[in-house]
């Protein structure tokens, strides 16, 4: 006797790509489950800080700051803009909160939405020159503006020069360093989420497949990569705007490659185009990273490793992997 | 009828050492139907792209209703009227085909056409896609455009162009790959739209449906302008017979 694995996909999931037609409680918790259970997780465990110890509370609060450049690069991927430079719009929204703070004593609660603002509006006329190029030469320029930054703040030492900035406000209490970034990334994760599924979001996704196209349907695309950009900036100045105040310090570090390396890899490992992936993966990169701190110097090497064999098991993403098989039951039937 | 809508002055183009467009001029009346015709190689893309702006002309210029276009971005163009289908299909693949539709449907152009009182994009797709021969009560407005069959592909471009009301429609080899059902099928909706007062410039390598409908015929050869004139008289032009059928002085060599 001889069995074959079978897949077939759920008959609700075929009925949901286009029309929702819910008959039961059964199938509104189908749908609803992996949508409730990650947002009722974040909001959960800071109130559970006593249990899980401060230290991974700051874990927590790290993924979601990451997790935003992740959903940040993911928008201009949607766009067909391919960044290596998230680390941009961090410092440039860093930069801006701490020279708010430092130079006219503004408080946190003014500075950090400001810098958010001046920062993604900052990085859009910084790029705006270069929305015209695509894919690799896009990138380039990315990757070069950060580095092209510090050592400017370096060498003409404005804002502080290699020192930076210090003795910032620190935010007001620890409910507030704990909960902002969660509330900021659910915010963008569910916005960013509607914005591509709407008519815009089409408009924005045929640019990256197809800009001859759109631009024979009288579409200005470069004014539509900006506002693309100017989303993505919002997402990853915050971070970089929160981040000033809770270190309260700024300095050149805030320009650092990780910030442009680590969204990346969390967008690839979780799965790109979908903002799901990308926040799923950086909540698996930044923990792995700590956990692998007791390994000691070795730590790179298994995090390397880790990685790799990630993304060679499931190369379209932690996340569409975990979709496919949620839609989809196996059962073994009988050959021949 | 006799208001000219677009005129081409002169325009020549090189790409490196090839000489795509020499001196090419043209105009073309309100309503009018154009056939532009010519051997591989010829140019007539080269001459579409320079009217719709997605390549600059070295030399010459493009007046669109009195004022020049020449060198203006090609969403600037399809904002005034001139929109274009591309002879290599480029419909939005992994969008279901009334999706495709609803990019140009939401360009500035179509809102102040169409005014305040706009519906929902996804009805005035599936209407236009009707108007192009997309079966309204069948699964097909909804496919995948990727699941399409290439004529489909051709007429949702069509439908795409169609989406933006245009004042000018360009047809860059619409029915080069559509079987011949398909043509028989699309022939009608190009004759009507023309004999709605759109004007159309159509570049074509089927001549016999081409010349059924168009109004005037221009032909081109290794870039250059080599007859225009009515149907009838391009066809027994001997310039145009030399460079379709080969002349009988290089035969004789």
């Amino acid at each position: 006797m001889k069995y074959r694995k079978e897949r077939l996909d759920r008959g609700i999931k075929a009925r949901c790509e286009d029309i929702f037609a819910l008959s039961s409680y059964r199938e509104i918790l189908y749908l609803a489950f992996p949508r409730v259970l990650p947002v009722a997780v974040l909001l959960i465990l800071p109130l559970l800080k006593d249990v899980v110890g401060l230290y991974w509370e700051k874990v927590l609060m790290i993924s979601c700051i990451i997790a935003l450049l992740a959903l940040s690069w993911d928008l201009m991927a949607s766009v067909g803009l391919i960044s290596l430079g998230q680390a941009l719009f961090f410092g440039a929204g860093a930069y801006i909160t701490g020279f708010l703070n430092h130079a006219f004593k503004l408080p946190p609660i003014l500075t950090i939405p400001l810098g958010t603002l001046a920062g993604a509006l900052f990085c859009t006329l910084l790029l705006s020159p270069v929305l015209r190029l695509r894919g690799v030469y896009f990138a380039i320029v990315t990757l070069t503006l950060p580095l092209l930054l510090a050592r400017f703040i370096e060498t003409t030492k404005i804002l502080g020069g290699t020192e930076g900035m210090s003795g910032l406000s620190p935010l007001p209490d620890i409910w507030i360093e704990m909960y902002v970034p969660v509330l900021a990334l659910l915010l963008c994760l569910f916005g960013f989420r509607r914005l591509i599924n709407e008519d815009y979001g089409l408009v924005l996704q045929g640019i990256r497949d197809n800009d001859r196209a759109v631009m024979s349907g009288a579409i200005n695309i470069y004014w539509f990569k900006a506002q693309a950009v100017f989303l993505a900036g919002l997402a990853g100045s915050f971070a970089g705007a929160f981040m000033t105040h809770y270190n309260q310090v700024v300095g050149m570090a805030a320009f650092a490659m990780d910030y442009s390396i680590l969204p990346l890899t969390a967008a690839v490992l979780g799965g790109v185009g979908s903002f799901a992936g990308p926040t799923i993966g950086a909540f698996i990169l930044v923990p792995l990273s700590e956990m692998l701190r007791a390994v000691g110097t070795l730590r790179v090497v298994f995090y390397s490793a880790i990685l790799i064999i990630c993304v060679v098991g499931l190369p379209e993403g932690v996340f569409h992997y975990i979709r496919r098989k949620y839609h989809q039951f196996e059962r073994m039937v009988e050959v021949g | 009828m006799d208001k000219t809508i677009l005129a081409a002055e002169n325009l020549c183009k090189n790409f490196g050492g090839v000489t795509a467009i020499v001196e090419v001029s043209f105009e073309l009346k309100e309503g009018e139907l154009l056939g532009v015709i010519g051997p591989n190689g010829s140019g007539k893309t080269t001459l579409v792209n320079l009217l719709t702006g997605f390549v600059k002309p070295d030399l010459g210029r493009v007046i669109y209703r009195g004022s020049e276009i020449t060198g203006k971005a090609p969403y600037r163009i399809a904002e005034l009227g001139i929109v274009r289908t591309f002879q290599m299909v480029k419909p939005f693949y992994q969008l279901p085909a009334f999706k495709n539709l609803v990019i140009p449907l939401y360009s500035p152009r179509v809102k102040k056409l169409r005014g305040g009182g706009y519906g929902d994009r996804d009805d005035v797709a599936i209407d236009l896609l009707e108007d192009v021969g997309f079966e309204r009560d069948s699964f097909v407005p909804y496919k995948i455009a990727s699941s399409l069959p290439h004529g489909y592909l051709k007429r949702l471009e069509l439908a795409r162009c169609l989406a933006l009301r245009p004042d000018l429609l360009i047809l860059d080899e619409l029915f080069s790959g559509m079987s011949m059902s398909e043509v028989a099928s699309t022939l009608p909706i190009i004759e009507r739209l023309n004999s709605e007062g759109l004007s159309i410039i159509m570049v074509e390598h089927r001549l016999k449906e081409l010349f059924r409908i168009a109004n005037r015929v221009m032909v081109l050869n290794f870039g250059a302008k080599i007859a225009d004139g009515s149907p009838r008289d391009v066809m027994e032009n001997d310039a145009v017979k030399a460079a379709y059928l080969g002349s009988e002085e290089e035969e004789d060599a």
